[in-house]
């Protein structure tokens, strides 16, 4: 499986994570996204010609969108990752999957005018992504009352991969995450999770400060 | 003081090779300027009022200065040895001191924590002594016979080696760090950070490398110096104070910061201060 991959992109870090997180080996090839601009030139145009990336290809199947990547790879490596047990999971994974594309349109248009100097109007992306923030932080409060720690489910889903990245690279475009408690659990957790990857502006936990444990004995 | 001195030296403005007749409008130490080719090939800067700037394109980059500069830009002379592969890695906005910038970059301590397993790794950790000094003759701080155990220092290094260094800074905002070479014993790579003072907290940064890897392709290089900035910006997006402490205050350096301290001292004797704290907190 090839993936048309920059390093820098949440969204070929969504297909790179979910990859690592399913154990499947991807064949990546680098695109000069920056500053070459290499994704609108005529090979790539050919591929996906909407001009973006990541694409990922597998014999005669060619992804051009990030969430249609994390289907692909879940149902084929770890199909508990698609968190369809029920109607109801099935469907908010489908609602925090077409919610992600806010977020890659507000924080990550944000993150690419604050850090990468494109064009923007930087005042209205940081407003649509607060927005959508809070909009995630009341969502996963609700995951807390219903006792789930994760998007659609007590387990991650493809949801919550495509949901992260964003998120968690929303301070590199000006907008902070210090205003939202259960998004920092979520992004912890998520963080946790065995076979997790970082990318630069993605930090993994340090073993050194594992989570609480109470003392035997205490109340 | 009633004239900054900084407003004299060289600043790098844009990459040579994407100019266009257009013009790209950008800022230099608060004033609006604009880089462009002009109608004679060359690079053309213009600055508020319209009024012509001085410019020269090296290393990759358009220079450009506010002021009269007193000598010309800096050399880089392994620069010009043939066989080196010269890398353009792009521009990366971060909101800090420019000064600031380039002491993140004169600093090793912080790789096990922040390049973990690229340039460092715990529990890998001791900075061993080094020396530092500020050049009278060439006027520039000069840190050498740094070592440090790096997992993969470069693209082109297989498996963990001890990395040794040399850095050197030849203006307030330009730091060029040279590096062991794995392919190439006796040589050494040239990995620049050229920061152009948009405000005093605001800075793009223009990385820049001078190679002998011939394995390497281009976009792979290119990726690997991104990444590693990237994984340093949002630490300089967080640092405070803001603005570089010239005096020791709520900072307090250690030996493994000679390089740093050796830097601050040099930026207060030339009165480079646009983007330094001068009062100590």
């Amino acid at each position: 499986m090839k993936l048309y991959d920059y390093v820098l992109s949440p969204s070929c870090y969504k297909v790179r994570l979910m990859a690592a997180l399913t154990g499947v080996t991807l064949d990546i090839r680098p695109v000069d996204f920056h500053p070459g601009v290499e994704h609108r030139g005529p090979e790539l145009m050919a591929l996906n010609p909407a001009g973006s990336i990541p694409i990922l290809e597998d014999g005669d199947l060619v992804l051009t969108e990030s969430s249609a990547m994390l289907v692909y790879l879940a149902a084929k490596a770890a199909p508990q990752w698609l968190g369809n047990d029920t109607a109801g999971q099935a469907a908010r994974v489908q609602q925090w999957l077409s919610f992600s594309h806010r977020l890659t349109a507000s924080l990550g248009a944000a993150r690419l005018h604050e850090m990468l100097l494109r064009p923007g109007n930087i005042a209205v992306l940081q407003g649509q992504g607060t927005a959508a923030l809070r909009e995630l932080e009341a969502g996963l409060v609700e995951q807390q009352i219903r006792g789930q720690r994760f998007l659609a489910s007590d387990r991650p889903t493809i949801a919550d991969v495509a949901c992260f990245p964003y998120v968690a690279l929303a301070p590199d475009g000006g907008v902070s995450l210090d205003p939202y408690p259960a998004i920092r659990l979520w992004s912890r957790a998520i963080r946790a999770i065995d076979g997790f990857i970082e990318m630069p502006g993605i930090h993994r936990l340090h073993e050194l400060k594992p989570e609480p444990v109470p003392e035997v004995g205490e109340a | 003081m009633t004239r900054n001195a900084m407003i004299d030296e060289w600043y790098p403005v844009g990459i040579a090779g994407q100019l266009d007749a257009h013009g790209r409008k950008t800022a230099l130490m608060g004033e609006p300027i604009e880089v462009g080719r002009g109608e004679d090939g060359n690079a053309k800067v213009t600055g508020a009022n319209g009024r012509a700037l001085p410019a020269c394109i090296r290393y990759g980059h358009v220079w450009s200065s506010l002021g009269d500069p007193q000598k010309p830009l800096f050399a880089i002379p392994e620069a010009d040895q043939p066989g080196r592969r010269l890398v353009d890695v792009g521009v990366v906005r971060v909101r800090c001191s420019p000064l600031r910038a380039v002491e993140n970059f004169l600093d090793i301590a912080h790789f096990p924590f922040v390049h973990t397993d690229i340039l460092g790794a715990e529990p890998h950790t001791e900075v061993q002594n080094y020396k530092v000094e500020i050049r009278e003759d060439e006027d520039e701080v000069w840190a050498t016979q740094v070592k440090f155990y790096q997992p993969q220092a470069a693209k082109s290094a297989e498996g963990g080696i001890t990395t040794e260094y040399m850095y050197r800074v030849p203006a307030p905002t330009c730091s060029i760090l040279y590096k062991t070479c794995p392919p190439r014993p006796g040589e050494w790579d040239v990995i620049t950070l050229f920061v152009q003072p948009l405000a005093e907290d605001l800075c793009d940064v223009w990385p820049w490398m001078a190679l002998f890897d011939d394995e390497t392709p281009m976009t792979d290089l290119i990726h690997f110096q991104q990444t590693i900035f990237v994984q340093d910006r949002s630490i300089l997006e967080n640092q405070i104070p803001g603005l570089l402490p010239l005096d020791p205050g709520m900072e307090i350096p250690t030996r493994a910061d000679l390089t740093s301290v050796a830097y601050r001292r040099w930026l207060k004797r030339h009165g480079y201060t646009y983007g330094a704290q001068l009062v100590a907190q």
